[in-house]
């Protein structure tokens, strides 16, 4: 494929990134009901969507608050689940490292879980083409993704107050996230090292204020690189 | 919830600065330079490794039922897990979480 235009290169993105509506819109949704629910006014509830802008930590941020937690236990869990945005910044790093600063702030702050695995497919498949198209792509995949991750909190908040008694919120948050780390159980280690975050979960448990999350996350990342390091050289 | 406006928003706003740091690391500080293979490989079993770990609890000893083992909740955490392990697709899979919770504690009620 010989090299098209940025502005083409936008519009790809934005094509590629439409069908995750049906993910972004559902779950801002979700969180705009919750945080609600739990007691945050409208402002707070946006400014979660907008500030901080990654829907699963703000859920657990919100869970936490619901438990009273200490504040810097909630700041440590909700950290801890973005921790995975490091390797996104990593990954689009060899790709978008040389744009200007300003560039960069943007695409950090677009770098959501949707918008780096379509930059990280589409830089796979096309490493060669100009800067000014990869970075275009990413904008472009970002347009429909964010604001209606906006949109979809606000209309959340304001439209659906009022939940079913039987609605069991505190289980958004796990079935959430099962929903994201299962298909992403592809390999050995993979596999290896949620078991390890598991068991360890269930050993720490006794802790107070989940602080046996931090360890257990930790060994498990650990157990991951090492089983994979073994099974490439195996 | 116990927290003042001014600690909602204290929390929310170093939320958002720290998650920003996270995303902005390596594309900042980096920039141009590659990564060392070991940090990418311990960086590649964060969602693997911090997820469960948070949600073990939460399924296992649940805060709504007050610690005590719910089998509605177990059930439902089993079927997203295999619907999403077999499908790779997280909306069959909160699908599937969902069906069943609502129908275990129709049932349990």
């Amino acid at each position: 494929m010989s090299s098209i235009s940025p502005q083409s290169a936008y519009w790809q993105g934005v094509c590629a990134g439409l069908p995750f509506l049906l993910m972004i819109v559902p779950f801002g949704g979700v969180f705009g009901v919750l945080a609600t629910e739990a007691g945050l006014n409208l402002a707070e509830v946006m400014g979660f969507s907008v500030l901080v802008i990654a829907g699963a930590s703000q859920l657990v941020a919100l869970q936490l608050m619901t438990e009273n937690t200490p504040i810097f236990i909630i700041l440590a869990s909700s950290l801890a689940v973005n921790l995975r945005m490091a390797m996104y910044s990593a990954a689009l790093a060899s790709h978008l490292g040389r744009a200007p600063l300003w560039q960069r702030v943007l695409v950090a702050y677009l770098n959501v879980d949707q918008t780096y695995a379509l930059g990280a497919l589409e830089y796979e498949a096309q490493p060669d083409r100009p800067l000014a198209e990869k970075v275009a792509f990413f904008l472009g995949t970002a347009t429909p993704i964010c604001p209606m991750w906006y949109l979809a909190t606000w209309a959340g908040a304001v439209l659906g107050a009022r939940l079913p008694p039987d609605f069991a919120p505190d289980f958004a948050v796990p079935i959430a996230f099962i929903a994201l780390v299962a298909p992403a159980l592809r390999t050995v280690a993979h596999v290896a090292a949620a078991l390890t975050a598991v068991i360890m979960a269930i050993l720490f448990a006794a802790l107070p204020f989940n602080l046996g999350v931090i360890p257990a996350a930790a060994l498990a990342m650990v157990v991951g690189a090492k089983v994979e390091s073994q099974t490439k050289t195996a | 919830m116990i927290y003042s406006s001014t600690e909602t928003w204290l929390i929310i706003i170093l939320l958002g600065i720290g998650t920003f740091l996270i995303r902005f690391s390596f594309l900042g500080l980096i920039g141009n330079r590659s990564v060392p293979p070991h940090v990418l490989r311990h960086l590649r079993y964060t969602t693997v490794g911090v997820l469960p770990a948070l949600i073990t609890p939460m399924v296992s000893w649940p805060v709504e039922t007050g610690g005590t083992t719910d089998p509605s909740r177990l059930a439902a955490a089993a079927a997203a897990l295999a619907t999403g392990y077999l499908t790779r697709n997280s909306i069959w899979a909160i699908i599937a979480g969902l069906v069943v919770l609502y129908a275990m504690l129709r049932i349990a009620v």
